[in-house]
């Protein structure tokens, strides 16, 4: 199937872009008449078509969610999770990755051009809501003609995604997997993601968002907008584990006078500059607001059981000790309201000291407890077949 | 009998208790095996809560809902009356609060089902007597000093709870493996029951 040396990846990868020619009606009233879709798919769909997976990617995810290209760059962002024999186990499902719209890597965004000025959509970019990205994903699956995912699956943004799929399209979904996720944002949360944008806007380059007109784009706001959400993103614990006191450069002996740089600083600013290689601004503001307007049950009387009683899937939660952007808490709540709601759920609370960024990251308990759930998925989509 | 058999003369007593297609919490669910049979058996609507994560991957495997909770963390997050039985096997000795752990079970469900091991049984008390050493039996497998069972009790002391607290005793069925318990269990439980399955109400 691959060239690739290990044996537990999906190995060579190539992603297609997709024309969605149907209309899309966005939350803010805007219609985009068609869209394009940059789509991975791993694994082979079953002569049903009932074993699809659905991947939704978070704030500054891609379609790359598995595998290798051909140039050698670094796999997919959850290649831990998916491939033949993982978790996400590709010889028994058919894995589905797109790239949103809204975002920066090939899909209709703020980088593409507006049909209607022929200039890059820029800063005019409609407004979205986590449910236009479920619409999006919608229509993608009836142009892949697929009838039902077996399981649509996603880690914080994603996790949002998942259980709107489950309120939305009741029908179209066997399970949704919300893993590291919230029903909505905090205060603190909204706040750090403001901090975020405050940090692009700030940045002369950002030209009111119409950056990619003037040839030229806010990398410094961008590297600190992401500097900022890096440090949210990992414990106190692991960052003291990882970098401590170190220093990269300079020392304290008196008498010295050379600049000192902690290796925690020198992290940052290479985590920062080589995001803002990789993202757009606008699409980091565009997502990141997306993220504080979601509010699961904002339409079900903010009841979040009144909300959950409209999902007939079966779920499965899963929190990390140590992430406090989107702690244990919040997913208990999750939980507790698919319980009072009378859903199938099951939640594990994965002990790890990688932060938020734990549900990228390899863990033996964490691939075990979605290992397990998914494949007592596939074992009962092939006693039924 | 085997400890097998005991098993199953108590998850035939838990069925008998259970209705049909109605809400269970069974807390300290273990590997699932009790909520796997009610949901096959009686097609209940089961969850159960556990903190062991082996425990929590084979409910999972399974096809058991399973929450990783805490119980000595307390159930504030489950509505009273929210359940129709509440189920808890062989885990009230090892609570740090049982009296509030009996409270909250009967705050969550309309009923209860309770089962642990009696410490007044002969086995226990001769080896106490006769050894002067505390029990390692097969029912309490532990060395003291590094037991999940922090309180020993026996029937008559769980009887005296309930009628402390108002509990009403619905129903109660004593389980023992030796001859001698299988004649006996009914007349001096106390003594010769090494189960017992208690059916709890408000």
């Amino acid at each position: 199937m691959t060239s690739d040396t290990s044996a537990s990846s999906v190995g060579l990868v190539t992603a297609e872009k997709i024309l969605i020619e149907k209309p899309l009606t966005l939350a803010c009233g805007v219609v985009l008449p068609s869209h394009e879709l940059m789509v991975e798919t791993y694994g082979t769909l079953n002569a049903d078509k009932s074993n699809a997976l659905l991947i939704c990617h978070a704030l500054s995810g891609s379609h790359h969610a598995a595998g290798v290209y051909a140039d050698g760059e670094k796999p997919g962002w959850w290649d831990s999770y998916i491939g033949p024999g993982k978790a996400m186990d590709t010889n028994r499902f058919f894995i589905v990755s797109l790239n949103n719209i809204g975002s920066c890597f090939g899909s209709t965004g703020p980088t593409t051009i507006n049909p209607e000025s022929g200039k890059p959509w820029g800063a005019d970019f409609p407004v979205l809501r986590a449910r236009d990205w479920v619409e999006s994903q919608r229509l993608l699956m009836e142009h892949l003609g697929i009838q039902r995912w077996a399981a649509v699956i996603g880690g914080s943004l994603g996790g949002m995604q998942a259980m709107r799929w489950a309120l939305e399209h009741p029908d179209k979904l066997a399970n949704s997997i919300v893993i590291a996720s919230s029903m909505k944002l905090t205060a603190q949360n909204i706040a750090f993601n403001e901090l975020a944008r405050r940090a692009i806007q700030s940045d002369p380059d950002f030209c009111d968002g119409n950056y990619l007109e003037n040839n030229t784009a806010p990398r410094r706001g961008l590297a600190l907008a992401r500097m900022i959400g890096h440090v949210t993103y990992l414990s106190d614990e692991l960052m003291g584990q990882k970098f401590g006191r170190e220093l990269r450069s300079g020392t304290f002996t008196q008498g010295e006078a050379a600049p000192i740089e902690f290796q925690i600083e020198s992290y940052l600013n290479y985590q920062g500059e080589k995001f803002s290689g990789d993202f757009d601004a606008n699409a980091y503001i565009l997502i990141t607001k997306m993220l504080d307007y979601f509010d699961l049950s904002r339409e079900y009387q903010n009841d979040p059981v009144q909300a959950f009683s409209h999902a007939s899937c079966d779920f499965l939660v899963v929190a990390f000790s140590s992430d406090w952007r989107f702690s244990p808490q919040r997913s208990r709540e999750i939980t507790d309201a698919l319980i009072a709601a009378g859903k199938n759920v099951s939640f594990a609370e994965i002990d790890s000291d990688q932060g938020h960024d734990a549900f990228l990251l390899p863990n033996p308990r964490y691939q075990q407890v979605l290992g397990n759930y998914l494949s007592k998925v596939a074992d009962k989509l092939e006693g039924a077949a | 009998m085997n400890q097998a058999e005991s098993t199953r003369q108590i998850n035939d007593s838990i069925h008998s208790w259970v209705a049909p297609n109605s809400r269970v919490l069974d807390l300290g669910c273990g590997d699932g095996t009790l909520l796997a049979q009610l949901q096959k058996d009686l097609d209940i609507r089961g969850y159960g809560l556990e903190i062991d994560p082996d425990s929590i991957n084979q409910c999972v495997a399974k096809g058991v809902n399973v929450v990783e909770q805490d119980l000595n963390k307390g159930m504030a997050n489950f509505a009273d009356n929210s359940f129709d039985t509440v189920i808890m096997t062989q885990a009230l000795q090892a609570m740090r609060f049982p009296h509030l752990v009996l409270d909250e079970m009967l705050r969550i469900g309309t009923q209860c089902v309770i089962t642990f091991p009696n410490f007044g049984h002969w086995k226990a008390r001769a080896y106490l007597t006769f050894r002067g050493r505390m029990p390692v039996t097969k029912q309490l497998a532990y060395e003291w000093y590094d037991t999940p069972n922090i309180h020993f009790f026996t029937y008559s002391d769980f009887e005296a709870l309930c009628r402390e607290r108002n509990i009403k005793i619905l129903r109660k069925q004593f389980v023992g493996e030796h001859f001698l318990d299988r004649q006996l269990k009914n007349l001096w439980p106390n003594l010769f029951a090494e189960t017992a399955v208690y059916h709890l109400s408000k």
